[in-house]
């Protein structure tokens, strides 16, 4: 059989295979973030979306769905604080409300402490009592 | 049996939101390969078990989501004869010229009740880089990544789900393999065109044109544990598994690519013939249907969708 010379299409541009990958910026800075619906609290690092933050610290009142800003479930309204925003579905954030604070969280990285409003399709069902019925060890109410 | 009429599923379109990060999802973490980037922006996929020229295609836009899903049909014979059936069972068709996609010969294309594209086309191009055909080895190259031997099949969420299984089988010949009926009616539907327990899957929905997943078939169940490695390694959105469906049997894994469209790697699901009769789930044991060891209802899988 003749050896055939074949381009590597198998393989994407990403040299650095680091796409998809967690982002750096700002990767030192922590900031409080309260979901006000629930009060509940937590720590987030500045390179993490705010999603990223409350799902790695196990806890809870924002909806989990695709966490790459497909699906909208993780609508949310920032009510204080600034981020950074990622591109998103245009089907589930318009530039209209994005101009009014209503992102995904999955798409946003706080650059300051942040108030939030959730308001995600999953909400009542995610939403539900904040107490444990077991309490949980691993969380503590504002992780350092 | 020999396939007739409908052969398989042939090519999905595919919205993503950035095309530097689908295209290393796809490639470098799925396995797939790239065969073309054309003038439009869209890019051509395949994976390394397939002949045909391209089976996904990559369209950058604002919001994630399906364009369109295609099905080769045996010859252009048989899709003259198709048209007329797809006409006659009551929906307009429209033509798409040879060449819109690189390598694809006619189609024709029409919306079906749930409000999602399909088309069907009889002709198109071998793969330059084609599975080996004379004394084969089992690859010309290394699989990479997850090591995707296809595209094989694709579930979509909209309306009248029981309109859409009576096209399928009216109008295309397709088979019921497989249902979940619920106390106010059918729910989910897994339709064959031949011998695979799904080539096209629907479940109702209110919104219609919604995709839940695009789904990679791989060899093992072993290859399903490497993939769960890879969705770990490169921090890739993890929906559920690995695991089981008691629905098609499948050994498989959910995640989400860059842009939220779900997909699905998986290995196993029995052989279907047409004459099997058609399985059927019901409300008492949908947890077992969906999920075989949790048997448990995901909120997630079964609610999100782009």
């Amino acid at each position: 059989m003749t050896p055939r010379t074949r381009p590597p299409t198998g393989f994407s541009t990403d040299a650095a295979g680091l796409a998809g990958a967690v982002d750096t910026e700002n990767a030192a800075a922590r900031y409080d973030i309260t979901i006000a619906d629930t009060g509940e609290r937590y720590s987030c690092a500045g390179h993490q979306s705010l999603l990223a933050g409350m799902e790695q610290l196990g806890r809870k009142g924002i909806p989990i769905g695709c966490r790459c800003g497909g699906c909208g479930i993780c609508k949310i309204a920032i009510l204080e604080g600034e981020v950074r925003i990622q591109k998103m579905s245009r089907a589930q954030v318009s530039a209209e409300e994005e101009a009014q604070g209503v992102v995904l969280a999955c798409r946003v990285r706080p650059l300051s402490a942040i108030r939030l409003r959730v308001l995600g399709k999953m909400h009542r069902a995610v939403c539900g009592p904040t107490t444990p019925l077991i309490p949980n060890p691993f969380q503590s109410n504002l992780a350092p | 049996m020999a396939i007739k009429g409908v052969l398989r599923p042939g090519f999905i379109q595919i919205r993503v939101l950035d095309m530097g990060e689908a295209l290393v999802h796809y490639l470098d973490r799925i396995g797939l390969h790239q065969v073309s980037r054309e003038a439009d922006g869209r890019v051509y996929l395949k994976g390394w078990d397939e002949f045909d020229h391209h089976s996904i295609i990559l369209r950058e836009a604002d919001s994630p989501g399906v364009d369109l899903m295609a099905f080769r049909v045996m010859d252009d014979a048989a899709l003259t004869e198709f048209e007329m059936r797809v006409k006659d069972w009551g929906l307009s068709v429209e033509q798409v010229p040879a060449g819109e996609q690189p390598g694809v010969g006619r189609r024709i294309g029409f919306e079906i009740p749930s409000g999602h594209r399909i088309e069907l086309y009889a002709e198109i191009a071998r793969a330059e880089h084609h599975p080996p055909i004379v004394n084969p080895d089992v690859w010309h190259d290394l699989p990479h990544g997850m090591g995707a031997t296809r595209f094989d099949h694709a579930l979509l969420y909209g309306p009248h789900v029981d309109q859409v299984m009576h096209f399928f089988v009216e109008a295309l010949d397709f088979s019921l393999a497989e249902q979940v009926m619920m106390p106010d009616g059918l729910l989910a539907i897994w339709l064959s065109c031949g011998n695979k327990a799904h080539d096209i899957a629907f479940v109702k929905h209110p919104e219609p044109g919604k995709l839940h997943h695009i789904s990679f078939f791989l060899e093992s169940w072993h290859d399903v544990g490497r993939a769960a490695d890879i969705i770990a390694r490169y921090n890739i959105s993890l929906d559920i598994g690995p695991t089981r469906h008691g629905i098609t049997r499948g050994q498989t894994i959910y995640f989400f690519d860059p842009s939220g469209n779900r997909n699905e790697v998986f290995a196993g699901g029995y052989t279907y013939y047409p004459d099997n009769p058609t399985r059927t789930w019901n409300e008492q044991e949908l947890g077992k249907a969906i999920f075989y060891y949790e048997k448990a209802l995901n909120e997630r899988f079964l609610g999100v969708v782009t």
